[in-house]
């Protein structure tokens, strides 16, 4: 196990280094002048190049990415050219919208697909279960923002109940700041429940059959028992397991969303960031994001050996 | 043929693909009124009997547009799959002939583009290369690359260990002949139903990149460019969000089922395990 492990960890900062430079070089051949978007379309060329000078980019890419990586591994991060404050703030900051929303879709997710995978499982083959699943491929098909947008059209716009977008910020109202997140989380929440619903049935079914099941039945436990108690423990376990990667996708991923609820999340930043050539805060965050992806799924690696050690073997 | 069909999954699924393509292909050659064509006077109409699905802001007519938005979506669905399995399936079969140091690295490059969020890079992408449907059908297919490579490498191992494909190396056929002639149309089935599943993501991805301003541009129509358009005018004209995401989810869902269908039939076992 030990062996593995290291092995593992060692790949997975290899995975690490190499996204660092895949981030890096991309970004190095991104057109546009981030001295040029700072002092605008008349600026001389004797200030562009204080400014490059400025920034650090007037060096050999090796010299920046040698200092990037450097500074990063000692805790310092860039400063964004756009906010002109270091961009650990701006992710936090930024964090503390995209981190909520996660979640709260998370909690949508799970709310919809537990229950409804369990009927499905329980009624295979039935029209609940049909109805279920053909609900979960309309799910699968439907765009989060596509959904994001008719929530809007009926809760704020028809029924006025929701703003139609924006966030008003935590310290100035908390419920206001919450409800900006609801309906956007909802939509984010109800495609992933799509995903967890069939996922939920199929590994109930999987346990359902197992000699366990068949034994607590023929104690004469009661079925809410046996589905709850002991099947669903054992259900679950792969359901979790996608439930971490689809939290990891989404902290990286609900770009599109936050842009239809005019959201300050993380994706956001990064959309405006490359945008307006703002390097650093492009560089940390699709780095940090890569870094969170690779590390979950590693985590899932281990805890899935951890737990059937023929994966080790393989 | 009467396989497929007594499928549900499948049936379903290629009538919903098929009414994409006929609408993709109708639109090739006519249109109730040209898809760029605008009218002050019929601006902002709902759905009637002139304008079945209403007309946006410009008065262009919706329904035009959805049909011309069609063949964009294939074109990417098509493009997309093409760059993923093309690629991919070297890849993978490379891993699974060579195995030891090119296999290790063709799969933690593998694992490399499955740890880029999608969404962003593909952003990033298009930032590049700069924002058109070529670029983000790049960036799509970039994506798909990892998902056949890995695909490709797993059946072929499944396939390289059994009797026949030893039978074909005491016959004295060479490893190349051997991939060509018993390896690769054993694993296509797997490829296929991939494939069509993968070609209903692309759609997907498509339109988030194009609501972002990053996939087609304007004034050519695309589904996800028209329902960012339509954001705008919520209140006043609902219908302008409501057909193109309908023309998404319709195309998505046909595909999926498709290769749903495709699973169940070429794939029993797998049938039996859901």
């Amino acid at each position: 196990m030990t062996a593995w492990l290291v092995k593992r960890f060692l790949t997975l900062v290899g995975m690490l280094w190499l996204a660092s430079v895949a981030v890096f070089l991309v970004l190095f051949i991104l057109p546009g002048d981030p001295a040029q978007v700072i002092l605008g379309i008349n600026a001389t060329p004797e200030t562009l190049a204080n400014v490059r000078a400025e920034l650090g980019l007037d060096r050999p890419p090796w010299v920046q990415y040698g200092d990037w990586i450097l500074g990063l591994l000692q805790g310092r991060s860039g400063r964004s050219i756009h906010y002109d404050v270091p961009v650990t703030e701006l992710i936090l900051s930024r964090m503390a919208v995209t981190g909520p929303l996660a979640l709260l879709a998370m909690v949508f997710a799970v709310a919809f697909s537990i229950p409804l995978g369990i009927y499905a499982a329980r009624h295979q083959n039935r029209p609940g279960d049909l109805t279920v699943m053909g609900f979960t491929q309309l799910g699968l098909a439907t765009p989060e923002f596509w959904l994001g947008i008719l929530l809007m059209l009926l809760f704020a716009v028809r029924l006025g109940w929701f703003s139609a977008g924006g966030f008003p910020g935590w310290s100035v109202s908390f419920w206001g700041s919450l409800k900006a997140l609801l309906l956007p989380s909802l939509a984010l929440g109800l495609i992933r429940a799509a995903i967890l619903t069939r996922l939920t049935r199929s590994s109930m079914l999987e346990v359902l059959r197992e000699d366990f099941v068949r034994t607590a039945r023929a104690k004469g436990l009661r079925e809410r028992t046996v589905i709850y108690v002991h099947a669903l423990k054992n259900a679950l376990i792969p359901v979790i397991t996608i439930l971490g990667l689809q939290l990891g996708q989404l902290l990286a991923g609900a770009i599109v969303i936050e842009n239809v609820y005019y959201l300050p999340g993380i994706g956001r930043l990064v959309f405006q960031a490359i945008g307006q050539r703002d390097l650093p805060v492009v560089r940390e965050v699709v780095l940090l994001m890569a870094a969170m992806i690779i590390l979950v799924n590693f985590l899932v690696d281990v805890v899935y050996a951890l737990v059937d050690p023929r994966i080790r073997l393989e | 043929m009467r396989r497929f069909f007594g499928n549900l999954n499948f049936t379903v699924g290629f009538i919903l693909a098929a009414v994409v393509v006929a609408a993709a292909l109708a639109s090739l050659f006519w249109t109730p009124y040209a898809p760029n064509e605008m009218n002050a006077a019929h601006r902002l109409q709902p759905p009637s009997l002139s304008h079945p699905l209403g007309t946006d802001q410009y008065g262009r007519d919706v329904l035009s547009r959805v049909m011309v938005g069609a063949v964009n979506s294939i074109i990417v669905g098509l493009v997309t799959v093409a760059i993923g399995f093309g690629i991919g399936v070297l890849l993978g079969l490379l891993a699974a002939f060579f195995r030891r140091f090119i296999e290790e690295g063709i799969m933690r490059l593998c694992d490399l583009l499955f740890g880029f969020p999608a969404v962003l890079t593909a952003i990033l992408i298009t930032a590049v290369l700069g924002p058109s449907v070529l670029n983000s059908m790049l960036a799509i297919g970039i994506f798909y690359i990892p998902v056949f490579a890995r695909l490709t490498r797993a059946v072929t191992l499944s396939i390289w260990q059994r009797d026949f494909i030893a039978a074909a190396r005491a016959c004295g056929l060479s490893e190349t002949a051997i991939v060509w002639h018993h390896v690769l149309p054993n694993i296509l089935s797997p490829l296929i139903i991939q494939g069509t599943i993968q070609f209903a993501v692309a759609i997907l991805a498509e339109a988030g990149l194009s609501y972002l301003g990053l996939g087609t541009q304007p004034p050519h129509p695309s589904w996800g460019r028209m329902l960012y358009e339509a954001q705008t005018f919520l209140g006043t004209a609902p219908w302008m969000a409501v057909f193109p995401g309908l023309a998404i989810a319709w195309a998505v869902l046909g595909f999926n089922l498709l290769g749903d269908g495709l699973r169940d039939t070429l794939d029993p076992k797998m049938t039996r395990l859901r």
